[in-house]
This record gives C-alpha cells, sequence and structure tokens, in this order.
C-alpha cells in the first residue's frame, strides 16, 4: 500500500513505514536513544530527500521519546533536576551548533565534517562503552561481594555551584552538566541528530550516573531537543513531513514501549554492552561507507534559483 | 485502462472527422490533445500515465516531446582524496527541463535527421545541457553524462523513446508514464506531424498539481509555517503519550 508523501514529494510503502518506525522505536525504548542517528540513513537509503529525512525524524523522536519517557517515569527512572540542567546546557549548545553548521556550510565541505564526526565518536565512544561494560562483567563476575567504592574524588568535586541530585544519588558541580549538555548540544546541531547515543554515554562514564536512571533523563531532555529542531526546520526549511513524522510514529510509539519494558527486565551492564555493540558497528559502518567506492560518484542538488 | 477508455471514448469524439475528411484535411492537418490536462497528486498517488491521442491529416510520422518545467540543478563528483571519498567538484546547469519524454511512431533516426532533431530539441541526446560556467569539453560532457545518468535513473528522464501507436493511418496515441515524484507545475507536451518536406507542430499543456489533503497540508506547512511546527510537535507528544496510555493497560 502506497502514500503519497505531500512534503518529500514521493510515495512510499506504509508497511515498510510502520516496520521502520518499529525497529528504530524498540532501539529507543531499550537504550533511551532518540533514534534519529538510525532512522535519517535508513529514511535517505529508501528515498526521502536528505533535508526532508532530517528534519522529519526530529519530529518522529518527540513522539517515541514522550512515549518512552512515561513508560520510565512510571517506575521513577527519570531524574528531572539532571535532566533539566543538562537541557539548559543543551539549548545554549545547539544554538552555538546551527551557527557553526551555517559557517562549516559557507567553507563547503559540511558533509564530510558530519560524516567524520559520526565515524570518530561513534568508533570511540563504542569502544569505550564496550571495553568499560566489559570489564565490569568480569570484575562482578570474579570478585562478587567486594565492597566498591561509589565514586573517586578529582578535581571535578571542587568545582562550585554544588547541587544535589536525588534521583542519581550525586552530589556534583551544576557546571558539568551543563557544560556536557553545551557540549553534545553544539555536536547535535551539527550532525542533525538530538544527541542521546552520546549524552548516555556521557552520563555514566562522566557523570556517574545509574545507567537505569541514564535512559530515562535522557529521554526527557531529548523531547525538548527534538522539539526545538521540528519547529526550526518547520519554520526555515518547511522540511518537516507530518504524515511521513505520522507513519514512523505509529510504529515508533509501539516499538519505544516494547523496548522499554525489554530494557527495564535486562540487566544494567548487558544493556550498556547492547548498546556499545550498536554505537560502534554504525561507526564502522559509516567509516566503510566514506573508504567504499561509490557506484555512482556523482550526485544531483537542486540549485538556487529554481522557479 | 482507465486511460485506455478514455482513448476510445476520444476516438468517438474524432469519429465525425473521419467521416468527412475532407472537412479536416481543410483545417487541421494535426490535432492533438490529452486525457488528462490537469494530473492531481492526491494521497494515493504512484504515478500515471497521461495518454497523448489525436488525429493526423495524410502521411508522416508522429513525434511528441514532453517537457516538464525547468529548474537548475548542480551535479557534484565524488574524489578520493586519502582514501576518503569526498565531494570534489562541481558543476551547475541552467534551464534543465525536470522531465523529459519522447514518443515516435517510427525509430527517431528514420523520421528525422540530426538537424532536425537538433532544432527541435527531440531526444535527450539534443537537450541543450550547458554548465553554467565554462569548463573543459571533457569534463563538460562527463557531468552532463551524468546528469541524464541520474535523471533516467530516477525515472525523471525516459530511458528510451516510447512508441505512438498509429491508427488506420489517421488516429494516434501514446502513454506517457508519470512517475510519483513527478515534479509539479506546467509541462508542455509539442505533438509534431513530421513529414518528408515540413514540420506540423501542435502543443498541448500540462499541469501537475498537488490536490486534495495533501496539498493543503502543503500550503499550510509553508503559509503557516509556524502553526504547522507546533502542529507537528502537539501531534508527536499527543501520539506519545496516547501509546502509553494504551500499553500500560496490557
Amino acid at each position: 500500500m502506497q502514500i503519497y508523501l505531500p512534503i518529500a514529494e514521493i510515495s512510499l510503502n506504509v508497511i515498510l513505514l510502520l516496520s521502520i518506525g518499529a525497529a528504530v522505536g524498540l532501539l529507543s525504548g531499550m537504550f533511551g536513544v532518540g533514534g534519529g542517528f538510525l532512522l535519517t540513513p535508513i529514511l535517505i537509503f529508501i528515498g526521502v530527500p536528505p533535508p526532508i529525512a532530517v528534519a522529519t525524524q526530529a519530529n518522529q523522536v518527540v513522539g517515541s521519546s514522550v512515549s518512552g519517557l512515561l513508560a520510565h517515569w512510571s517506575k521513577d527512572n527519570v531524574d528531572f533536576k539532571m535532566g533539566s540542567v543538562l537541557l539548559a546546557g543543551g539549548f545554549i549548545g545547539s544554538t552555538v551548533g546551527v551557527v557553526l553548521f551555517g559557517i562549516l556550510k559557507r567553507i563547503g565541505q559540511i558533509d564530510l565534517v558530519i560524516n567524520l564526526a559520526y565515524v570518530l565518536l561513534l568508533t570511540s565512544v563504542g569502544a569505550l562503552m564496550l571495553f568499560e561494560s566489559l570489564r565490569a562483567i568480569l570484575r562482578m563476575r570474579w570478585r562478587a561481594g567486594m565492597p566498591r567504592k561509589l565514586h573517586q574524588h578529582t578535581w571535578v568535586h571542587g568545582l562550585p555551584l554544588k547541587m544535589r541530585f536525588r534521583r542519581s544519588r550525586l552530589y556534583i558541580s551544576a557546571l558539568l552538566p551543563l557544560a556536557l549538555g553545551f557540549l553534545i548540544g553544539v555536536l547535535a546541531a551539527i550532525m542533525g541528530v538530538g544527541g542521546a547515543f552520546l549524552m548516555v554515554p556521557a552520563m555514566i562514564y562522566l557523570l556517574g550516573m545509574p545507567t537505569r536512571i541514564v535512559v530515562g533523563t535522557s529521554l526527557f531532555q531529548t523531547i525538548f531537543v527534538t522539539a526545538n529542531v521540528t519547529f526550526l526546520q518547520a519554520v526555515q526549511n518547511h522540511t518537516v513531513d507530518v504524515f511521513l513524522a505520522f507513519l514512523l510514529l505509529v510504529g515508533g510509539v509501539v516499538g519505544a514501549q516494547v523496548g522499554g519494558r525489554i530494557g527495564a527486565r535486562l540487566p544494567a551492564e548487558q544493556l550498556r554492552v547492547l548498546l556499545a555493540l550498536l554505537v560502534l558497528l554504525l561507526g564502522v559502518s559509516l567509516a566503510l561507507e566514506l573508504v567504499r567506492t561509490p557506484t555512482e560518484i556523482y550526485s544531483l542538488t537542486p540549485a538556487g534559483g529554481a522557479p | 485502462m482507465k486511460a485506455a477508455r478514455r482513448g476510445f471514448a476520444a476516438g468517438l469524439w474524432l469519429l465525425p472527422m473521419l467521416l468527412h475528411p475532407a472537412d479536416a484535411r481543410a483545417d487541421v492537418p494535426l490535432i492533438a490533445d490529452s486525457s488528462q490536462p490537469l494530473v492531481k497528486i492526491s494521497a494515493g498517488f504512484v504515478g500515471t500515465d497521461v495518454l497523448v491521442f489525436g488525429a493526423k491529416e495524410g502521411p508522416g510520422d508522429v513525434v511528441i516531446v514532453v517537457r516538464g518545467p525547468v529548474a537548475d540543478y548542480g551535479v557534484r563528483r565524488k574524489q578520493r582524496v586519502a582514501g576518503v571519498w569526498l565531494n570534489a567538484d562541481r558543476v551547475d546547469f541552467q534551464g534543465v527541463p525536470s522531465f523529459y519524454a519522447v514518443a515516435s511512431s517510427r525509430p527517431l533516426d528514420k523520421v528525422m535527421t540530426s538537424a532536425a532533431r537538433s532544432r527541435e530539441g527531440v531526444g535527450i541526446d539534443q537537450l541543450k545541457l550547458v554548465p553554467a560556467e565554462p569548463v573543459d569539453a571533457a569534463e563538460a560532457e562527463a557531468f552532463t553524462a551524468a546528469l541524464i545518468r541520474i535523471k533516467q535513473n530516477t525515472g525523471l528522464f525516459g530511458h528510451e523513446v516510447e512508441p505512438v501507436r498509429v491508427l488506420a493511418d489517421r488516429l494516434f496515441r501514446a502513454e506517457i508514464h508519470l512517475p510519483s515524484n513527478v515534479p509539479t507545475g506546467k509541462y508542455d507536451v509539442e505533438v509534431m506531424l513530421v513529414r518528408s518536406d515540413d514540420l506540423i507542430a501542435q502543443t498541448v499543456y500540462l499541469e501537475v498539481n498537488k490536490s486534495g489533503f495533501g496539498a493543503d497540508v502543503y500550503d499550510f506547512a509553508h503559509k503557516q509555517s509556524a502553526a504547522y511546527g507546533l502542529i507537528a510537535i502537539f501531534g508527536a507528544l499527543l501520539a506519545g503519550w496516547a501509546a502509553h496510555l494504551v500499553f500500560r493497560k496490557i
């Protein structure tokens, strides 16, 4: 069954769109990542023009994140205070990121910068997470029952503006999550995604938050970031296709609910290994894509001044 | 099927002319029309066949050229730099038809001389695709070929010449396929009666428009973009919330 998408200006299969939404939603619910970093390339692959794919996935992620957040909230796995601080940093960061994006675009080679950023971040974050979580699993097996230090004291804990994050069981400087939110906001704006796939590992390894809380908290801030992107894209570029977003959403919200349940049952360490593998896999495949000889080295873009 | 029925109806309409060939000959050696002067793109649109039909007087071949609204394109070429493929050279083309298809009652080279084809712009090899800024000849050729190849692969340039069927050396018909990604705008359908010594042409216009709910959405998204953005966001929020309510009970 085909449907014509008025903004994307192509016809696509309804079942295909529902399944794509469901698959990405499942991962989103399990890992607390929005799924934009997966959805965008998939949409482009099935023929959606890239600007429409980038903007519409943001709209879809708003819905799937709400669905995921509510599932985590009902289990009290969200640290709203931490989420708000991260969000504040994220908003400033994404504004700076949009400006940077414009500068890079003028210089040219924005595509390459985006691709290299993806490859570098995905492979390094993925490898780091995989290594860390495998080590943690091994340590737990070998030295089960050994008392573990809650966290180590470093210069970071000497920073001012200390804040208590009760749900995360942390007492740290608010500057830390603020800076983290800012940094990821910049990257997210340049790469055109919500940035949760960076936020999740950063919250675990840099802030030391419990994995279970991280997923819900990340979804909380993803909602606002992607809503902001949706709005800006709709106003500036008219590239949000609500029909496409709705179909992806129907599949996506169902997938996110199922994913949330699976995620809640899996042990935290195993969840981390899975996310690490996913991130690593994507990074490696993107790297191969950059190096592989393309079947068509030419590409067509609409130039300005078209009637 | 639907188009064929329309074609038949059109044939009936032309019947009086067949019965009185003398009248027709005096006024119109060529008359043509299309089954769908307005192609509407609605939610179920998967592409359509437009039937171009008509009647001709006396011998001669029929050649039909369909041109979509012109647009400007940039063609980029990737190049390997330090092992990585990245966009390097770019050549811009202006005034390229966004859609182009040719139909003919006989192979083109048997119908028209290459000079005539060039003059009338018949055939993809006769499209006047010139880089906006001068580049060297070999490069221009490579980029032009790439533009045509990509257009053909997306179904917007015909791969080959479509047939024009002629009935009783009098009535003719051809089907032009418009794919689902067909650009909107005004199309020129140039119908030519080619004889050994002269050429008679008639242009039929064709309009491709979005229609129905999809068109309203498109208009709204462009004219009330802030409201559209907000609706998109709240729609997504509602959908997420609704899904949660449904699943909480399971």
